[in-house]
């Protein structure tokens, strides 16, 4: 048996070191794994809240969320290569104007 | 007891895997550590009772959202990241925020340790079986899963458009 808070404190580490991924690389598609990083995070915590309840709420949160990562994965993916094919590079110091 | 030895298992490589992920500078090594951190995620969905979401864990998220990934990064044939000049507000405001909000929230969840109880789902309980999940998905929260639906279709054209090659 495994204390809820168990959970929540893996749950809060991860997500930790995911804005700390966001926050320290320059690279654009590390920046964008730390993000799927952090979605995984709160994921954990819904599945935990909800086993801890006995609810089923919580996983079907759970399934919306990856729904949105997956959306958010393909456009931002999408994003990332049209960035690249006009500035040829995939650092985030280097991408600072917003015109071509 | 179990239970616990494994979450512990699972959760150290699960830590292990995303500093890993930060620590590396080719792409390619924290694409496949984040594959990792996905994979012992499912071992902990399975722990607390939720095969379902365990079992889409490995197929979205490890399989279709990483291949993705992996793909990209071979397609702009992405290299060890250059290092250009720091930050300084990521480094001196939001480095310490970052620390100040997990040692927050670990204090927090361990001054209430004794209030929450076991996460752990009896084995004889229902919960976790896909056909009670798609009872409230297909009743309670039709609505929400038709929205996502229109999401999808949304993301999918979305995606065309912005990687397509052309001048219009």
């Amino acid at each position: 048996m495994v204390p809820l808070s168990y959970y929540l404190g893996l749950s809060a580490i991860l997500f930790c070191l995911g804005v700390l991924g966001f926050l320290i690389r320059r690279s654009i598609i590390t920046i964008f794994m730390s993000i799927e990083l952090m979605l995984n995070a709160v994921n954990l915590s819904f599945v935990a809240f909800g086993a801890y309840w006995g609810k089923l709420e919580g996983q079907v949160f759970v399934f919306f969320v990856m729904v949105v990562a997956a959306a958010e994965a393909a456009v931002g993916l999408a994003i990332i290569i049209a960035v690249f094919r006009t500035r040829e590079t995939l650092n985030v110091d280097r991408v600072n104007l917003l015109k071509l | 007891m179990l239970h616990l030895i494994l979450f512990f298992i699972f959760a150290a490589v699960c830590i292990a895997a995303a500093i890993n992920l930060l620590a590396q500078s080719h792409p390619i090594n924290s694409a496949l550590s984040l594959i990792v951190v996905m994979g012992s995620l499912a071992v902990l969905y399975l722990l607390l009772g939720a095969e379902f979401v365990a079992a889409i864990q490995i197929i979205v998220y490890a399989g279709a959202v990483m291949v993705l990934f992996v793909f990209v990064i071979m397609l702009l044939n992405a290299g060890t990241e250059e290092h250009t000049g720091k930050s300084y507000v990521a480094w001196f405001i939001g480095i310490p925020s970052v620390i100040a909000l997990a040692a927050l929230v670990v204090y927090s969840l361990l001054l209430h340790q004794g209030q929450t109880g076991n996460a752990s789902v009896s084995s004889t309980s229902t919960i976790g079986s896909v056909q009670e999940i798609a009872k409230l998905l297909f009743g309670k929260f039709l609505l929400p899963f038709e929205v996502t639906s229109v999401l999808i279709l949304i993301a999918i054209m979305g995606a065309v458009v912005l990687a397509k090659r052309g001048d219009n």
